[in-house]
């Protein structure tokens, strides 16, 4: 890394930790000095090295070896024939961070990051503002690297989430109020107390994490691009990143230009990006959050401006979906594959599927699934989706009954 | 009574540390030529070169985002309280 950049009016600072530029208040990027890079991050050496995101070591922004999240990343990247049969799709791959290690998200990537540069920076101390994810991931990795965390999420998190922070020892800090409102005393304290807030004062550095996955899916597609890659939207800025990682294979050889489109995932109740994308707007309108995807209620969306620039640099389109379509969604990806994705991994589902009845994703094409969390941290949004428990005695027959009757009855289901 | 505009702290240092201050114009637009007549280098912060608000920047009248208003038309009135506020990053 050489510098950071404002993406607004491009003044350049040294690489502290700091995301705002002094001038337009612009947020700050990571430039990289892509040259250098080439000559050491070759198709060979990158084979040579560990499965972890940190195979790319080159392309994320710390100074010395990482010390935090070194098993990180390289998640499985599955080919889903039953799915795509159901959504009426040729080709499909669901990238299943369900299940990276350690907390089950997509964050492990970015917070791998981000510690490891709090770290270089001094940093005893981290934190963050969530909706849920983030602050497991952080309150775990900051276990492990014997760094103290503070993390705050709204108080209306689903349990799994909140207990999943707790548990590590982090002190959590339930907001009353939405995650917007979470973000704001955030900054308030960021602005006090000499903390590491990985999405703040660190945002440059932990977004960066984010590309490891589009790096991944080129790499395990055999080094080439997907036609198609669908995306949940929170910030935006996962988004945002898996188009920069993608740029930046392109730019340093490692794959051929080929057609690309990146499209945005969001849950109806909270589709700022989304909602702006199909009006043809540049800008977004801050929404208040009501959705059964909480990881995905972010109502005013610090990347959506970048966000919707890449959907429509790429052709890739903005879709949402009803918390109705996103429970289907997330039912339909463990009945046909196996894999039991959060509210928010429901939610890419259900968009895709969207996508490819409208004919945005052609029928003859292949698209690529980011599924960002496990389902074991959203059960109760699924409640009364799944199928229903049959409790009976040890008997025989009374088995053979149950056994009979469900064959009768079946259980039809359809998207 | 004039209008109030609250500047937010990293601006501060460009009004001598008032934190508000009171305008006649009877818009935005000309109240950002009136700040930047008696506060010289604040218009660049607020405004580019094609003239327009920077996109990290939000300026609301009476709690109202202006690019749902009139964006720099947006009239005010005596009483009026305009903020400017930097985006906050997070998520």
């Amino acid at each position: 890394m050489k510098a950071l950049k404002c993406r607004e009016c491009g003044r350049e600072y040294p690489l502290t930790a700091t995301h705002v530029c002094e001038f337009d208040f612009g947020p700050l990027e990571i430039v990289y000095d892509y040259d250098r890079i080439k000559k050491s991050l070759t198709r060979e050496a990158i084979a040579s090295r560990a499965k972890s995101m940190w195979r790319y070591r080159e392309l994320l922004p710390v100074q010395n070896e990482p010390t935090v999240g070194l098993q990180t990343g390289f998640t499985p990247l599955i080919k889903a024939d039953r799915l795509a049969r159901r959504l009426g799709i040729r080709e499909l791959w669901i990238k299943n961070d369900a299940v990276n290690y350690p907390t089950l998200s997509f964050k492990d990537r970015v917070v791998s990051v981000a510690l490891s540069r709090a770290r270089e920076l001094g940093f005893d101390t981290v934190a963050c503002a969530s909706t849920g994810n983030l602050a497991n991931s952080v309150a775990a990795n900051a276990a492990a690297a014997g760094l103290k965390a503070y993390v705050f999420i709204p108080a209306d998190l689903e349990p799994e989430k909140i207990f999943n922070s707790v548990i590590h020892g982090a002190k959590v800090f339930a907001i009353k109020g939405h995650y917007d409102e979470v973000n704001r005393l955030c900054a308030e304290i960021a602005g006090k107390f000499d903390w590491a807030f990985v999405n703040m004062n660190l945002r440059p550095y932990y977004a960066e994490g984010s590309k490891s996955m589009a790096y991944e899916i080129a790499e395990q597609l055999g080094w080439r691009l997907p036609q198609h890659t669908v995306v949940p939207m929170a910030s935006g800025s996962l988004l945002t990143k898996i188009h920069k990682g993608y740029q930046e294979l392109l730019k340093l050889g490692l794959i051929s230009a080929a057609e690309m489109h990146i499209h945005g995932a969001q849950a109806t109740g909270c589709s700022p990006i989304s909602a702006a994308h199909k009006a043809g707007l540049d800008f977004f309108k801050p929404v208040k959050p009501n959705t059964i995807a909480k990881s995905l209620a972010i109502g005013t969306p610090a990347d959506g401006f970048y966000a919707l620039k890449v959907m429509q640099e790429t052709g890739g389109a903005a879709e949402d979906v009803t918390d109705e379509e996103i429970c289907e969604a997330i039912k339909v990806l463990a009945e046909t594959e196996g894999i039991f994705t959060e509210t928010a991994g429901g939610v890419t589902v259900a968009v895709a599927r969207k996508l490819i009845a409208c004919g945005k994703i052609g029928r003859q094409d292949c698209a690529v699934l980011c599924i960002t969390g496990n389902g074991l941290k959203t059960v109760d949004a699924v409640d009364g989706y799944a199928g229903n428990l049959r409790e009976i005695k040890p008997s025989l027959r009374e088995f053979e009954t149950l056994l009979t009757d469900r064959q009768n009855i079946g259980a039809s289901f359809t998207l | 009574m004039p209008t109030k505009v609250r500047i937010p702290t990293p601006l501060r240092k460009l009004t001598n540390n008032e934190d508000v201050v009171e305008v006649t114009a009877g818009t935005i637009g000309d109240a950002i030529l009136e700040l930047q007549s008696r506060f010289p280098g604040i218009q660049e912060r607020l405004v580019d070169e094609k003239g327009e608000v920077r996109r990290f920047v939000n300026v609301y009248v009476n709690e109202e985002d202006i690019r749902f208003l009139e964006n720099q038309q947006t009239t005010l009135k005596d009483g009026d309280e305009v903020s400017i506020i930097p985006a906050i990053a997070g998520g």
